[in-house]
């Protein structure tokens, strides 16, 4: 091994010294990201039609019985929350590995079509074939996947260039979102509410039959990720410098994609495409927690912040209630413009 | 000389092509008007196209023609805008559906719908407009931001993003107004189904002035094809010829959103088609784009009509689900670098 | 200090789908020397460094590191071993120098070890030897061309490999930073032993730094030796094409190419 001459110590020290100051803000970030999370976690299950203390809230979560508050907090409201935790964490986590992969912010799920993909095949099982519940799952996972797929393949030509599959993507959404209007437009007054939640996104009506799968998802697919984000960093060097470096680049991409779609497809299974979650965790946690280090846990954060304060301010902050997506959607909006201008004027990634 | 004998076989190549639309053309218009979910006899047909509506057949006939008429509109209006965007930002995805332009006339619509109480088609029509100038304008703005001005990809996210968050707003609008959202529904998804003869007279005028802009500036369009710097070198006025033919393409765009609801990728497959049949000499392309456009429409509002019978595809989804795999094709034969 | 590793190519056929661009080609890399590859546009040079760093799978032969294929030894080993610094390496935003010349370090890290400090200081000593080190806490989207050339070469010194390969390391620079570069590497390789492998453009500065001239043309090995044996006109008229004078350098005595244009007088 070719060892340089000894470094001076005190340069040592220094850099050192700088790594730790680096990666100071972003565990800042983390701290305070955790404290706002607990916070609206909190209102979430104590605030709705009946206020419930603290200490009740407490006590339903011990498992002992309060009158009221164990169906209304444990049935309703904590399935809700978590429900909202774990997708806010997988649209979060998902979304920023996408546009870490193809270097591109604009590059998320739900602009490329996976999420597309998923609301349409939902779509068709509940209006078409009348299914509901798991089956309907099982219906996004599966159109999530096959439409990563389609579009990696279509993008295929002496390797996948980001910038074709990102407008491949972008046809795809557009011919997705098509049918998802068509069957939506043909669907009986009954089934529009069940089926709007895949154009939209929404947490309504959520128990812990929506959560078990979504939960094991991440459980699966989140630690899978996380041991990839070494390579993943490195790839961001491209192809030729990250192999060189030692990382098998094809196997690498692989992994991160289908983890990464399996994070996506059984979120937007369980809860709808939440409009730009998945588009706006990855770059929102760069910002506040600066460039330095793993994305992952503080877009995962993120993503959650977002999907439990939107829901809170979907439910109680207007005289109609509406569903998160419309919410993270309308917030989001300017937000995205805001982030393609800057995106386009540095000429830059995240 | 063989260079002037090519340009003479191209010239009547054009010629015949040309003459090959406008017959495609009238076949189409026929079919739509004979065929729909109601079988209708000749009689019938022949009774509905001389005025009379007594009888459920001839009525049948009578509202198809204005369909039919609609949907030419329509097509003509999205197929020239389509080939003029094209030419404006020398983008071969430029296309009202691609880069937002639609749904920003929507998202007006569906504001002046659900706060302003519109119901008129010639205050859809001004609103509509409206939406689709500010968008394209803001859309071309983001879009050619940065580094190596309008590319592709720049421009068709700036689009899909546009896009995306006008529809956001949309849902915030419409969800909570159970008392619009069916109108606003069926309106969005596009289609030339509730054509009566009020809409197509309302929004022949700006047609007319749409499609005389685009026509008149075909030629600066071949200019500006060379870039900017040789286009004024050659005595055109870019900034000018510019604005001019964009406006033409918005009058177009914001025009047909109001009558038919947004109708994606017409603007972008014609011209493309058109391009591999008679070249990329505007004057021609741009006319041609009118006709291609308007036989897309019409031929696949009527296979919308029997595919799903007695269901209606509407032409939106139709032209969106034939439209991507078009794209598709273009986006895997340009050669595409990164950013 | 350094062990002394063979890297050799044997019957070599490299391309792309069904553009064949290296073809029957035989290579051997003496150990501890400074090689150069040189030969025309498109010729195939850069295909055969990616090759010999097991970028780029081979149509048909081997690259043999110490007698075994590279394509079978595992990433990370191959990877401590033989460093590849590739044309245009892309720096992600908002990276520092710092962290950019640690990500040098991957290869000796294992999946879950933490950042050590002997990883601090090679980095440290990387910075150091490429005269980086007060640019350590910069953003590489500050830098100069020059300036970040260093820094990706600092990058490949982290990586601390008995065998360096750079895929022209002085395109785009001006003649000061080209020559800072070659300096660097000459040290590299009279200091540390490294064997240094490097495909460069320009014949003259080949000529200079090389202690082994490699010429590539028509898909094959059209020469390999010293400098003065393999830099004539006659290699010059096969490899490139052109007429051309070969003098003597007056300041290191290695041979100095003069082309020949068609408006000059030609040689008798």
């Amino acid at each position: 091994m070719t060892a340089l001459r000894a470094p001076n110590p005190g340069a040592v020290a220094d850099l050192a010294a700088g790594r730790r100051a680096r990666l100071r803000r972003r565990r800042v970030v983390i701290v305070v990201l955790f404290l706002i999370v607990a916070g609206a976690l909190a209102v979430a299950l104590m605030v709705g039609q009946t206020f419930y203390s603290p200490a009740e809230v407490i006590d339903v979560l011990a498992g002992r019985d309060v009158a009221g508050a164990s169906f209304t907090v444990g049935r309703l409201r904590l399935p809700r929350a978590v429900l909202a935790v774990v997708t806010g964490v997988c649209f979060g986590i998902g979304g920023v590995t996408f546009q870490t992969l193809l270097r591109n912010p604009l590059a998320s799920p739900d602009i490329i079509g996976i999420s597309s993909g998923a609301s349409a095949a939902a779509a068709f099982a509940i209006i078409v074939l009348d299914l509901s519940g798991a089956q309907v799952s099982l219906f996004a996972i599966v159109a999530g996947i096959g439409v990563a797929m389609t579009i990696y393949l279509l993008s295929f030509r002496d390797g996948v260039v980001g910038t074709r599959l990102v407008l491949i993507g972008i046809g795809i959404a557009a011919m997705l979102d098509a049918v998802t209007a068509f069957l939506l437009e043909k669907a009986p007054q009954w089934q529009l509410q069940e089926a709007m939640r895949w154009l939209t996104g929404s947490l309504n009506g959520a128990s812990w039959a929506d959560v078990a799968p979504v939960a094991v998802a991440a459980a699966v697919f989140g630690p899978l990720l996380a041991s990839q984000a070494r390579g993943l960093a490195l790839l961001r060097l491209g192809d030729d410098a990250a192999s060189a470096l030692g990382v098998r680049t094809e196997r690498t991409r692989l992994v991160t994609i289908a983890a990464a779609v399996g994070l996506i497809a059984f979120a937007t299974a369980a809860a709808g495409p939440i409009a730009f979650v998945a588009f706006l965790s990855g770059p929102i946690a760069v910002r506040l927690a600066g460039p330095h280090g793993s994305p992952f846990a503080p877009s995962a954060l993120v993503g959650v912040v977002l999907v439990l304060v939107a829901d809170l301010v979907g439910q109680f902050a207007f005289d109609t209630r509406y569903p998160v997506g419309v919410i993270t959607g309308a917030l989001g909006a300017p937000y995205l413009v805001y982030l393609i201008i800057r995106v386009n004027r540095t000429g830059g990634s995240l | 000389m063989t260079t002037t004998s090519a340009r003479a076989g191209r010239r009547w190549t054009r010629w015949a092509w040309l003459a090959a639309v406008v017959a495609a053309l009238v076949i189409c218009a026929g079919a739509s008007v004979a065929i729909g979910s109601r079988h209708v006899s000749w009689d019938e047909i022949a009774a509905g196209l001389s005025g009379s509506t007594d009888g459920l057949g001839t009525a049948a006939v009578a509202k198809r023609v204005l369909r039919t008429i609609l949907a030419i509109l329509v097509g003509l209006a999205l197929g020239l805008a389509g080939a003029v965007m094209q030419g404006v930002t020398r983008n071969p995805l430029a296309d009202p559906g691609i880069l937002g332009v639609n749904m920003g006339a929507s998202l007006a619509v569906v504001t002046g719908i659900a706060w302003f109480g519109l119901w008129t088609y010639t205050a859809f029509i001004w609103v509509a407009i409206a939406g689709a100038g500010i968008t394209a304008v803001f859309v071309y703005i983001v879009g050619s931001l940065g580094k190596g001005g309008a590319t592709p990809l720049k421009l068709a996210l700036a689009g899909a993003v546009t896009s995306a968050a006008a529809a956001s707003f949309i849902s915030a609008i419409v969800l909570p107004r159970a008392d619009i959202a069916d109108d606003v529904r069926s309106w969005q998804v596009g289609g030339v189904g509730g054509a009566n003869i009020d809409a197509i007279a309302q929004v022949a005028p700006f047609l007319v002035v749409g499609v005389v802009i685009c026509l008149v500036s075909a030629q600066s369009l071949n200019a500006l094809a060379l870039g900017d710097e040789a286009a004024a070198s050659l005595g055109e006025r870019v900034f000018v010829a510019r604005a001019f033919a964009s406006l033409g393409a918005v009058l177009l765009c914001g025009a047909a959103t109001a009558v038919a609801g947004p109708i994606a990728f017409v603007g972008l497959i014609v011209p493309h088609i058109c391009r591999l049949l008679i070249g990329v000499d505007h004057r021609w392309l741009v006319p041609f784009s009118a006709l291609a456009g308007a036989i897309l429409v019409t031929a696949s509002d009527t296979v919308g009509r029997v595919v799903a019978r007695p269901d209606e595809i509407d032409v939106g989804i139709l032209t969106a689900i034939l439209g991507a795999p078009v794209l598709i094709g273009i986006v895997r034969r340009t050669r595409i670098r990164e950013l | 200090m350094t062990a002394a590793h063979n890297l050799m190519a044997a019957g070599l056929r490299l391309g792309y789908r069904d553009l064949v661009v290296i073809d029957g080609l035989d290579l051997t890399i003496p150990p501890g020397r400074l090689t150069a590859i040189v030969g025309a546009n498109a010729c195939g040079k850069s295909t055969l460094l990616r090759a010999m760093s097991r970028l780029l799978k081979p149509q048909a032969g081997q690259v043999l590191l110490d007698g075994r294929p590279v394509r079978r030894i595992p990433p990370k080993e191959l990877a401590r071993t033989l460093g590849l610094l590739p044309q245009s390496p892309i720096a992600p935003d908002g990276i520092t120098v710092a962290d950019l010349v640690g990500r040098g370090r991957n290869p000796h890290r294992r999946a879950l070890s933490r950042w050590s400090r002997r990883d601090d200081e090679a980095v440290a000593a990387a910075l150091e030897a490429t005269r980086t080190l007060d640019l350590a806490d910069r953003t590489v989207d500050q830098l100069s061309g020059g300036q970040r050339q260093r820094v990706w070469m600092a990058m490949a010194l982290a990586q601390e490999t008995d065998l360096l390969l750079l895929d022209e390391p002085t395109t785009f620079l001006d003649v000061a930073h080209q020559i800072e570069i070659l300096d660097l590497l000459v040290e590299l390789n009279r200091d540390r032993g490294t064997t240094v492998v490097m495909v460069l453009h320009d014949l003259n500065l080949a000529a200079r730094y090389a202690d082994h001239l490699v010429a590539i043309a028509d898909g094959r090995v059209h020469s390999a030796g010293s400098p003065a044996d393999v830099l004539t006109p006659a290699t010059v008229r096969a490899v490139f094409g052109i007429d051309s004078q070969v003098i003597a350098d007056p300041i290191s005595g290695r041979p100095l190419m003069l082309p020949i244009g068609r408006h000059h007088p030609r040689p008798d």
